[in-house]
């Protein structure tokens, strides 16, 4: 374990990089998921076919290779995102994928009669969504984002492949440099426990707030 | 109190009518392959009662969720005060704010107090002042009887009490008309009278009601006429004496036989 103690700082380096890409791509999936969602359920067939398309391809496809053809397929055609910005906005469309699909079983779990009854009080969808169907919908969302969110933390490892410098990526420096790959890789497992453990549990935790407030 | 919009008596002629509110001309409706509803011909004037009978699956319900456009129609047109009604959108949204829904199933919205169900419509759809609102909303809660519930979440009212907030918020838009769907047949026997109490309130004060029902006391007593409908037609269209007492088609017999007697 020696040599994981002497490189305490490369792991916190790779250990905050982490951080912020998990933080930074779970807002942007749930901005996409919030408005795929929309797309999804909303009265206009095109939205809802283009909702439709965007989920399944998204969610059939290799998260790794949609990294490698946003980042090298960008820069073949002369727009380049910084490495950071790519696995923000690649693992934040690809997540909210899934985002939607939770937003859109939870709607489907507010009775029917509650978005007649907002629309029948002269509310636009997009109101009779934001007051009466979402509130609703929030609670019985909040354990499928949970999870959603502890698996988006763990893909963010995938920016290695990309020269991101997460924490996957400072194990991996450390271990050509040593070759000790179990005490190496062992303390990286750690350190994604310490983020994926208490994010489970503040889950749990809005679960219970969100379900007293109703 | 008095009212502005003169109403026939019940049973009356039709001398004394107010504007054609809401028409239905040659509206078809299918549902897949399935068609519910044939030519159907409608006209609700201001100040009027129309009540709807028929058997179960006679498309009562859909020809209500066709007016306020919760279904679309393949054919036919429904106009409201003289405007057709718009495609899905903001015109939607605001047309659909003067007509008033009441469900069989209340549909008050769960997350929200009784006061902020009541105060929702007026305040988002119509821009009303929250303090405003919330005053015409407690007048209107104190009208229907649950004034002291305006704090409590629906599901800590009785059926009757869910129903007549239902009201409250519907009338809290100030509809042009309201309709009713069945809105005593989830309650307990001992619920519906304080329900159709209020209904008959308002339509002795002139409101103009569609009111889909199997209550033929209600009918007998605030209707203007009784539209009868059957398989998806308007079979018989009359003031309620005439049609109990002597109804014109085998079918509108068959069925009063039946709920009057069971
Ligand atoms: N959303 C729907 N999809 C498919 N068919 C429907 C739908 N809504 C209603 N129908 C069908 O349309 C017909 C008319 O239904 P409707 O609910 O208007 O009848 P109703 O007169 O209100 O009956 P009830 O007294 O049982 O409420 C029925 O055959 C019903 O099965
Ligand atoms: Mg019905």
């Amino acid at each position: 374990m020696g040599v994981v103690f002497g490189h305490l700082s490369d792991y916190a380096s790779g250990f905050w990089y982490t951080v912020a890409l998990t933080l930074a791509s779970f807002l942007v999936s749930l901005l996409v998921g919030i408005v795929i969602a929309t797309m999804r359920i909303s009265p206009a067939a095109p939205a809802r076919a283009a909702g439709l398309f965007y989920v399944e391809t998204v969610r059939n496809t290799p998260l790794l290779v949609l990294l490698f053809l946003f980042f090298f397929g960008l820069t073949k055609v002369g727009l380049a995102y910084s490495i950071f910005v790519s696995g923000v906005i690649v693992i934040g469309a690809y997540h909210g994928a899934f985002v939607a699909e939770a937003l859109r079983s939870g709607v489907g779990a507010v009775s029917k009669g509650q978005a007649e009854a907002a629309r029948s009080i002269g509310l636009t969808f997009s109101q009779s969504l934001r007051y009466v169907v979402l509130p609703q919908a929030f609670r019985t969302v909040v354990p499928p984002i949970g999870n959603i969110f502890i698996a988006l933390t763990k893909n963010t490892s995938l920016i290695t492949v990309i020269a991101g410098v997460d924490l996957t990526s400072a194990a991996d420096r450390l271990n050509t440099t040593y070759a000790q790959a179990i005490p190496i890789f062992f303390g990286a497992a750690v350190a994604y426990l310490i983020l994926t453990i208490p994010s489970g549990l503040a889950f749990g935790w809005i679960e219970r707030k969100v379900a007293i407030a109703r | 109190m008095t009212t502005s919009t003169a109403r026939a008596p019940a049973g009356g002629t039709d001398g004394a009518l107010g504007r054609p509110l809401v028409v239905l001309e040659k509206v078809n409706k299918s549902f897949g392959p399935n068609q519910v509803l044939f030519d159907i011909d409608l006209t609700v004037h201001a100040g009027e009662v129309v009540v709807v009978i028929g058997p179960s699956g006679s498309g009562k319900s859909t020809v209500c969720r066709c007016i306020n456009r919760l279904e679309t129609i393949d054919s036919g047109r429904i106009t409201l005060d003289g405007v057709p009604l718009p495609a899905e959108g903001k015109a939607l949204a605001k047309l659909r704010a003067d007509v008033g829904m009441v469900f069989q199933s209340f549909n008050l919205f769960a997350h929200k107090r009784v006061l902020d169900n009541v105060t929702l419509g007026p305040i988002k759809a119509r821009g009303v002042p929250r303090k405003q609102a919330e005053q015409r909303a407690r007048e209107l809660l104190d009208r229907v009887g649950i004034a002291a519930k305006a704090d409590s979440h629906p599901a800590e009212l009785s059926g009757g009490q869910q129903q007549r907030v239902a009201i409250a918020r519907a009338l809290a838009m100030d509809p042009k008309v309201i309709m009713f769907d069945e809105p005593t047949s989830a309650l307990d026997p001992e619920m519906i009278n304080e329900v159709l109490d209020v209904m008959t309130g308002l339509a002795h004060e002139g409101m103009t009601m569609i009111v889909v029902t199997h209550e033929m006391g209600f009918a007998r007593s605030a209707a203007n006429r009784v539209v009868f409908m059957d398989d998806g037609r308007i079979v018989e269209s009359n003031n309620p004496d005439a049609f109990f007492s002597h109804p014109d088609t085998d079918r509108a017999r068959d069925f009063l036989s039946k709920i009057l007697h069971h």
